[in-house]
């Protein structure tokens, strides 16, 4: 196991944000590194529940650049979920509710990391180019997608 | 049984065609496939347009064999169970998609070792037979549902990092992370 701050430090909420399939999975293997946070998640699948009980999970509409009503409900909800949920932090697998939960979460102070899916191996995808210009760190899952982009590369989801 | 899969985004009638046409020569297979939105029918398919994670969850612990498009949801789940699974990528020059992006997905999971990519459909007929005789091939051993202990550790350390911000004070500050 890697090394926690050896003094004790104060409790960290963390919400964790992710569109389903792939988005969702991806979101899953990281799991482990939330070990000792209050962790709140947000999604778009309410049988998604029973995976990560008892943790508390927000559902949002699923929405994309090209369904603008969805769009602006994401939003909406989405703002309502930050706003509830008060996070420290904000960890996304994408896409778009993964972008918008950063910028909004940004207004309240929380940190915020965007992990572009690992599908994208040649470019990053439209929201983790957005989410370049709010979050506090992005990172690309293959190195030279990372090298071109300015985002970062630590590992990927396999 | 065979799972087909092709995700809730957009309709992919090249992969289940195939499919359908290798269940018509496999009467004694069952195959169960989700959709997504489509109007064309398949005499030889158990069809569900949508499947919610659970009911995904026992179809891939249920199959012998998955056959899907490359969306990383359909691959990761496939090699987490430790099933064979046919990777057909979508296409853009035949509206399957957007853009290309399956393609290089799927040449990137080709390394591994439960995966087997298909171009077109008398391949990917091809592979699910063969793919049927993998059963006990220890290649096949289910995998580790956790990312690398590199992005564990990231994201660990951003979640633990001191680097705490006060309300609308840090607007433009970059990532502070431990190395």
């Amino acid at each position: 196991m890697p090394t926690f701050p050896s003094r004790p430090h104060r409790r960290r909420r963390v919400l964790a944000v992710a569109s389903g399939g792939g988005h969702w999975v991806q979101l899953m293997r990281l799991r482990p590194a939330f070990d000792g946070a209050e962790v709140h998640y947000a999604t778009v699948d309410p049988a998604s529940r029973d995976m990560v009980a008892p943790a508390p999970v927000h559902i949002y509409p699923d929405a994309n650049k090209d369904t603008r009503l969805r769009l602006i409900l994401a939003t909406l909800r989405l703002t309502v979920i930050v706003l509830r949920v008060r996070p420290d932090v904000v960890i996304s697998t994408g896409a778009a509710g993964g972008y918008l939960a950063i910028r909004i979460a940004r207004l309240i102070g929380a940190r915020t990391v965007f992990i572009d899916s690992i599908a994208n191996t040649r470019q990053l995808s439209v929201s983790a180019r957005l989410a370049q210009r709010a979050a506090d760190l992005v990172l690309s899952q293959w190195p030279a997608v990372a090298a071109r982009t300015g985002a970062q590369y630590r590992g990927a989801v396999l | 049984m065979i799972f087909a899969t092709v995700g809730t985004q957009l309709p992919f009638d090249r992969l289940l065609l195939a499919v359908d046409t290798w269940a018509s020569m496999h009467r004694d297979v069952p195959v169960v496939a989700q959709t997504g939105r489509t109007a064309t029918t398949y005499s030889h398919l158990t069809c569900l347009p949508q499947m919610d994670q659970r009911r995904y969850a026992d179809c891939v612990a249920q199959a012998r064999v998955i056959v899907a498009h490359a969306g990383m949801g359909s691959i990761l789940t496939a090699i987490e169970a430790g099933k064979p699974v046919i990777l057909m990528p979508r296409r853009a020059d035949l509206g399957e998609h957007r853009n290309d992006h399956q393609r290089d997905t799927a040449a990137e999971m080709a390394v591994l070792s439960n995966v087997t990519v298909v171009e077109d459909s008398a391949t990917l007929c091809t592979a699910i037979s063969a793919a049927l005789t993998r059963a006990n091939d220890p290649a096949l051993a289910a995998r580790s549902n956790v990312a690398s202990a590199r992005l564990l550790d990231a994201v660990r350390d951003f979640i633990w990092s001191e680097d705490t911000r006060s309300a609308r004070s840090g607007f433009g500050l970059r990532p502070v992370l431990r190395a």
